[in-house]
């Protein structure tokens, strides 16, 4: 249970932890195909294409190609990205129709300047905030990929990145250099209220100023009107117990003559009698 | 790597200002069967590097009749726009390895994909 919980960057470089059993998964888990493709539809739906266009277009983090495939239903062209072997291997093997690279994306991104009209990125940038080796910084690596893409991009085109923040530091070190490196835009939550559904895709524009889009499942906390409490009937009688006793109940007097035992005090033994009420007396 | 990928790729060794294009030594070449779209290619000729795209498909012996120059009606020229669909994104190169004309670092291309991966002085 421990490891699950653990953050995959925390464990090792992404070229390691992406190895032949990991990349596997990606092949093979149903529900984690369905969670990737569901993230790049929405990626691909707030990079606002024109419509009915065949457009060349980037993944950064491409991995097996799970987000290609759906760029490819949608006809379009790609190229993506990646640095583990085992994850284009896959990639290979499902015979995705873009094209791949095996590069990293903290050492920028090769390409000539005003080449792809649009990038999506799922889950990846994250990867970019730890420093695996001593020579990595993890600021001047977000700078230089972040202004290598920026060229690389037509103008007017987005950038998306679905990412799982660690902390709102990280996002915001992720915000600051991507605003250096000349893209404006920012963040956008879908469901902020689910702790499950929530996702956060860093929405960037280059060149252009454009509108952020709105996330999904936000207009709830919109509508309600701010005056009002919400969460009325709930109940917070026993929040801060933490595991204790209700007070005056007979578990509580017990643990708590059995505390004053402990102190060397003198406590009267434990009967059926112990923490019942007296008869009433007239 | 097709070679529309390799016509936007360029090297980004530390130090190196252009690093465009990239020379091919390739030793395996496929040609694959891509359904032709001409939309796409006719929007995708206004941002190649016609001379590299021309020496590029030289190199892997591939060029046929493509003209040295841009035609200028390639809109609504289906059978320029076929040469050039087949020459950007049926031609692949699977084995080999792309080289720098600046630095000459290489950078080898094994089952189709560039390792464009740098060493940590060349970052």
């Amino acid at each position: 249970m421990a490891s699950s919980c653990r953050r995959p960057e925390h464990t090792a470089p992404p070229d390691v932890f992406y190895n032949e059993e990991e990349a596997k998964k990606y092949s093979q888990n149903s529900r984690m195909i369905e969670i990737q493709t569901q993230m790049s539809e929405r990626a691909v739906e707030l990079l606002n294409l024109p419509e009915g266009q065949p457009c060349f277009l980037l993944d950064v983090g491409c991995g097996s190609g799970l987000s290609g495939d759906y760029l490819s239903e949608e006809g379009h062209y790609w190229v993506g990205v990646d640095i583990s072997n085992a994850m284009l291997d896959v990639a290979l093997d499902r015979e995705v129709e873009g094209d791949l690279l095996l590069g990293d994306m903290g050492q920028g991104m090769p390409f000539r300047s005003g080449t792809f009209d649009g990038c999506i990125s799922i889950s990846a940038l994250q990867w970019l905030c730890n420093a695996d080796k001593k020579s990595h910084s993890p600021p001047k690596r977000l700078f230089t990929f972040f202004s290598t893409l920026y060229s690389s991009l037509t103008r007017g085109a987005r950038a998306v990145f679905q990412l799982y923040p660690e902390n709102s530091e990280q996002l915001e070190l992720i915000t600051s250099q991507a605003m250096k490196a000349g893209f404006s835009g920012g963040m956008v939550v879908d469901y902020p209220n689910s702790s499950k559904a929530k996702k956060f895709f860093l929405c960037l524009f280059a060149g252009v100023t454009g509108v952020l889009p709105k996330g999904l499942g936000s207009e709830t906390s919109d509508r309600a009107v701010p005056n009002q409490v919400q969460y009325s009937g709930q109940r917070c009688r026993f929040k801060n117990m933490k595991g204790k006793s209700v007070k005056k109940g007979r578990d509580w007097i017990i643990e708590k003559k059995e505390r004053r035992r402990r102190q060397g005090r003198d406590v009267r033994a434990d009967t059926k009698y112990t923490g019942r009420q007296r008869r009433p007396h007239f | 790597m097709k070679l529309l990928t390799h016509n936007m790729l360029t090297s980004h060794v530390k130090g190196v200002t252009k690093g465009y294009p990239l020379l091919i030594k390739a030793t395996e070449v496929k040609v694959n069967e891509v359904e032709f779209n001409p939309q796409f290619v006719s929007r995708m000729i206004p941002k190649l590097e016609w001379s590299a795209l021309v020496q590029a498909a030289e190199e892997l012996g591939h060029r046929q009749d493509l003209p040295g120059e841009l035609v200028a009606d390639y809109e609504t020229n289906e059978e320029f726009l076929k040469k050039v669909h087949r020459i950007l994104l049926e031609v692949e190169v699977l084995e080999g390895c792309l080289q720098c004309p600046e630095s000459g670092r290489e950078f080898p291309i094994s089952r189709g994909i560039p390792n464009m991966l740098l060493n940590e002085d060349e970052a």
